[in-house]
C-alpha cells in the first residue's frame, strides 16, 4: 500500500444528493456505477454520472405507484455473494391490446457488479448478462439458440416497454422506451435477447422459487402465489420422463425374462382328472369326495378346471380342497353356465362350458377334493369333469405386474405433458395441435403414444 | 528486486517504477505525466482531476490469470455514454496485459500484433483471428478522461477514441482500438471476478 503514493484512492461512500427538480434526497447506492438514478418524489430520471444530477426525463406516475416487493436498499445473498437492491422497473408488453407487466429488480455488489431479478405473477428469475455469444439457429421452427452446448427454444418475441422506474440503473433508462425481447427456453433456464437499435444484449435467467427469494432477502410474510405455468418454470415432476420410460422398458424386459423362466420351469403337472354326472331329478345329498392325490414339490398354485355340457342350464360346484395329513381345507365355489337363444337382434350366447380357478400357495401333501354339485331341480342329468394341474404359471400375475409398472409411468408422463402443454399454451410458438407429432412432438419429452400402446398390448 | 527510481522533474518527488519496462508514468504528487528518456524523465502533460470511479481495483492490486500472477501498475480512464470505464495495465512475468473493468464486468486482453484488421467495422460482422470467430457486438465512441500510474507506451493528450468490441461463442473477447491511424487488436476473454483471485482491492463503505 505504501508504494501507491501519498493519496491512496479513498474508500467510495454511499452518496446522498438532492434532486435538482424538487430537492428531495437521492441516494446513490451503487457508488459511481449507476448511469441514471430516479427521483421517486417528482419522478425525474437524473444523470447519475453528472455531479449536478441533470434531469434527463420526467415521467408521470402516481404517488407510491407499484411499490417493489423487495424495497430498494434491501440486501440479500445470491449465489453466495451479497447483493443490494438498487433499482426497480416495470416493463409492459401488449398482446392483442391487453397490457401485461412484469418487474425487474437491479441488484448490485461493488465487486461483482450488477445482476437482476425478474418477477411475473409470482414467478421469479435470477438473471445476469451473458459473457459469451449464443449461436442463433433460425432455420428451424421455432428458432433455437445454442449456448454452452445447450439448446434453447424460442418461446416468444415481444416489444417490451419501460412503464415505471425507481432507483438506479447501469444504463440510460427512459420511461416509454421499448426493446425487442425474445425469450428462448430450456427450463429452468431462459436466454433473452434485447435489441435496441443495432445492439443486442443477451442475458440468462434461471427460475427461482419466490420462497427462496424471501429467504435470501430475509423478507417478512410470504411471496406472492405463483399463478399458472411460467415459460421456464421447471416441471414439478422432477422425473425425467425419458429416463422414466427407459426404466419402464428395463423392468418390462426383466418381467418378460421372469415370465419365460416361470413358463419353462413350471411343472404344469396334471394331478387329477375325473368325469362325473349329476342327476338333477334326484333329491338329497349329492356330495362326494375324490381319490387322494399327491401334490409334490414346493408350495405352488393349483389350477382347477371344471368343464360341463350345460345347455341353457347351470351347475354350481361347492369345492373343498382338503389336506389329508393336516386337515387344512380350501373352500371355494365355481359355476359353469351356458345359455343361448334368438331374439330380434339375432342369436345370442352367454356363459361357457369351462371354468378355471387358481388356488395360490398350496403346500405339498396328500389331498382330496370334496365336491357338492347344485342346479335347478328336474333338468335331467348334467355331465361334468374336474381336472387339476399343479404349478401352473399364471399369466395374469404378470399382467398385474405390468399394469403396476405402466400406470405410474403413464400418469407421471401424462401430468408432465399436461404441464408442458400449459407452458406452451402461453407461447407464440405453441405446437399447432396437441396431438400433432411433427410440430409438437419435439417439445415433448418422448413420443408417448407408441410406448404406451406397446405396453398395453404385451 | 530493485526498482528503478528517479525524481519528478516538476516537483522533485521520488518516482518509483514498479515495472522496469514502463515507458510512461504519472507523478503521484503533482500528477505530471512523465515519459522516460535515455537519461531522465520528461514532463509531457498534466492529468486533470480524475472522475469519481468505483472500480474495486487500484494501483497495486494483485491477481492471477491463467496461472500467471499479475499486478496492476497503471490505468487509462475512458468516458462514454454509460459513465466511465478503466483499462488497467497489468504486469505479468512475461509482459503486459489489460484488465478492462466496465461496471464491474471484467475482461483480460493482450495486444495481438500482425493480424489483419478491417479498416472499419459494423455491428454483426464476423472476423476470425487465431482460429476463433468473433462477432462485432458493440462500437463504443468514447473519450480519454485520465491516466494513472505506469503504461507500456506513451499515451496522453488524447481526445475521441473508438473501440470495437467483439465476442465469440465460447467466452473469448476481442477489442479493436481505432484511436490511432493504425488500429490495434487486443485478444482475450471475459473473466469472473472470483476467478481473478484479486488481492489488495479497494474497500467500500458498508461492504466488507
Amino acid at each position: 500500500m505504501s508504494a501507491s503514493g501519498p493519496n491512496p484512492p479513498g474508500t467510495p461512500q454511499v452518496k446522498s444528493l438532492n434532486c435538482p427538480g424538487c430537492g428531495a434526497a437521492i441516494t446513490l447506492r451503487s457508488f459511481s456505477q449507476a448511469v441514471t438514478v430516479v427521483c421517486d418524489h417528482c419522478h425525474s430520471i437524473l444523470d447519475a454520472q453528472d455531479p449536478r444530477l441533470a434531469i434527463l426525463q420526467k415521467f408521470q406516475a402516481a404517488v407510491d405507484e407499484d411499490p417493489p416487493l423487495i424495497p430498494l436498499g434491501t440486501r440479500g445473498t445470491i449465489r453466495g455473494a451479497a447483493y443490494e437492491v438498487v433499482g426497480f422497473q416495470r416493463r409492459t408488453i401488449h398482446v392483442d391490446g391487453v397490457p401485461y407487466s412484469w418487474h425487474e429488480y437491479v441488484l448490485f455488489n461493488p465487486y461483482k457488479g450488477f445482476r437482476y431479478l425478474t418477477e411475473y405473477n409470482g414467478h421469479w428469475n435470477d438473471t445476469s448478462i451473458l459473457r459469451s455469444l449464443p449461436t442463433v439457429n433460425d432455420n428451424v421452427s421455432p428458432a433455437t439458440v445454442t449456448y454452452l452446448g445447450e439448446t434453447y427454444k424460442l418461446f416468444q418475441t415481444t416489444k417490451a416497454g419501460t412503464s415505471f422506474v425507481l432507483g438506479e440503473f447501469p444504463w440510460q433508462v427512459r420511461v416509454g422506451e421499448a426493446a425487442d425481447v425474445s425469450d428462448y427456453i430450456s427450463p429452468p433456464r431462459v436466454i433473452s435477447s434485447e435489441r435496441t437499435g443495432k445492439e443486442i444484449t443477451w442475458s440468462m435467467g434461471e427460475y427461482i422459487a419466490g420462497r427462496d427469494i424471501w429467504k435470501a432477502f430475509s423478507l417478512q410474510g410470504n411471496p406472492p402465489e405463483a399463478v399458472g405455468v411460467y415459460e421456464n418454470q421447471p416441471s414439478p415432476l422432477s422425473a425425467d420422463t425419458t429416463a422414466l420410460w427407459l426404466a419402464f422398458v428395463g423392468f418390462l424386459v426383466a418381467l418378460v425374462v421372469m415370465f419365460i423362466a416361470f413358463e419353462s420351469f413350471a411343472r404344469n403337472e396334471q394331478v387329477i382328472q375325473g368325469f362325473y354326472s349329476f342327476n338333477t331329478s334326484v333329491r338329497g345329498e349329492a356330495s362326494f369326495v375324490t381319490d387322494v392325490f399327491p401334490l409334490r414339490g414346493h408350495t405352488s398354485d393349483l389350477e382347477l378346471t371344471t368343464t360341463s355340457d350345460v345347455n341353457n342350464n347351470w351347475i354350481y360346484l361347492s369345492y373343498a380342497l382338503i389336506n389329508q395329513d393336516t386337515g387344512q381345507a380350501y373352500d371355494f365355489g365355481r359355476e359353469v353356465s351356458y345359455y343361448h337363444g334368438y331374439d330380434s337382434d339375432g342369436s345370442w350366447t352367454e356363459g361357457g362350458h369351462t371354468d378355471s380357478v387358481a388356488i395360490p400357495s398350496v403346500p405339498p401333501g396328500n389331498y382330496y377334493l370334496r365336491v357338492e354339485p347344485e342346479s335347478d331341480f328336474g333338468h335331467g342329468t348334467i355331465s361334468y369333469s374336474i381336472s387339476a394341474k399343479r404349478d401352473v404359471p399364471q399369466a395374469s400375475f404378470f399382467g398385474i405386474a405390468l399394469l403396476a409398472l405402466l400406470v405410474p409411468a403413464g400418469l407421471i408422463t401424462w401430468r408432465s405433458m399436461n404441464f408442458e402443454h400449459l407452458r406452451w399454451a402461453e407461447s407464440d410458438y405453441a405446437p399447432a395441435g396437441s396431438d400433432d407429432d411433427d410440430s409438437g412432438g419435439a417439445n415433448r419429452p418422448i413420443s408417448l403414444g407408441n410406448l404406451f400402446g406397446k405396453g398395453s398390448d404385451s | 528486486m530493485t526498482q528503478p527510481t528517479a525524481n519528478c522533474p516538476n516537483c522533485g518527488a521520488k518516482i518509483v517504477f514498479r515495472w522496469s519496462s514502463s515507458v510512461q508514468t504519472v507523478c503521484e504528487y503533482c500528477k505530471s505525466i512523465l515519459v522516460r528518456t535515455d537519461i531522465d524523465l520528461k514532463k509531457v502533460g498534466q492529468v486533470a482531476d480524475l472522475p469519481p470511479n468505483s472500480s474495486p481495483i487500484q494501483i497495486g492490486t494483485e491477481g492471477i490469470y491463467n496461472r500467471q500472477a499479475f499486478v496492476a501498475v497503471g490505468r487509462i480512464i475512458y468516458e462514454y455514454d454509460q459513465g466511465t470505464w478503466n483499462e488497467w495495465h497489468l504486469v505479468m512475468n512475461d509482459g503486459s496485459a489489460w484488465l478492462s473493468d466496465a461496471q464491474d464486468e471484467y475482461v483480460v486482453t493482450f495486444a495481438a500484433t500482425g493480424r489483419k484488421l478491417p479498416p472499419e467495422c459494423r455491428v454483426g460482422q464476423r472476423y476470425t483471428w487465431d482460429n476463433e470467430t468473433y462477432t462485432v457486438t458493440t462500437i463504443t465512441k468514447a473519450h480519454y478522461r485520465g491516466l494513472e500510474g505506469e503504461l507500456p507506451f506513451q499515451y496522453w493528450d488524447k481526445q475521441d477514441v473508438v473501440f470495437v468490441d467483439l465476442m465469440s461463442t465460447n467466452g473469448k473477447f476481442a477489442t479493436v482500438d481505432y484511436s490511432d491511424e493504425t488500429p490495434v487488436l487486443y485478444l482475450g476473454q471475459s473473466v469472473e471476478f472470483d476467478d481473478l483471485k484479486l488481492k489488495n482491492l479497494r474497500s467500500f463503505e458498508g461492504w466488507s
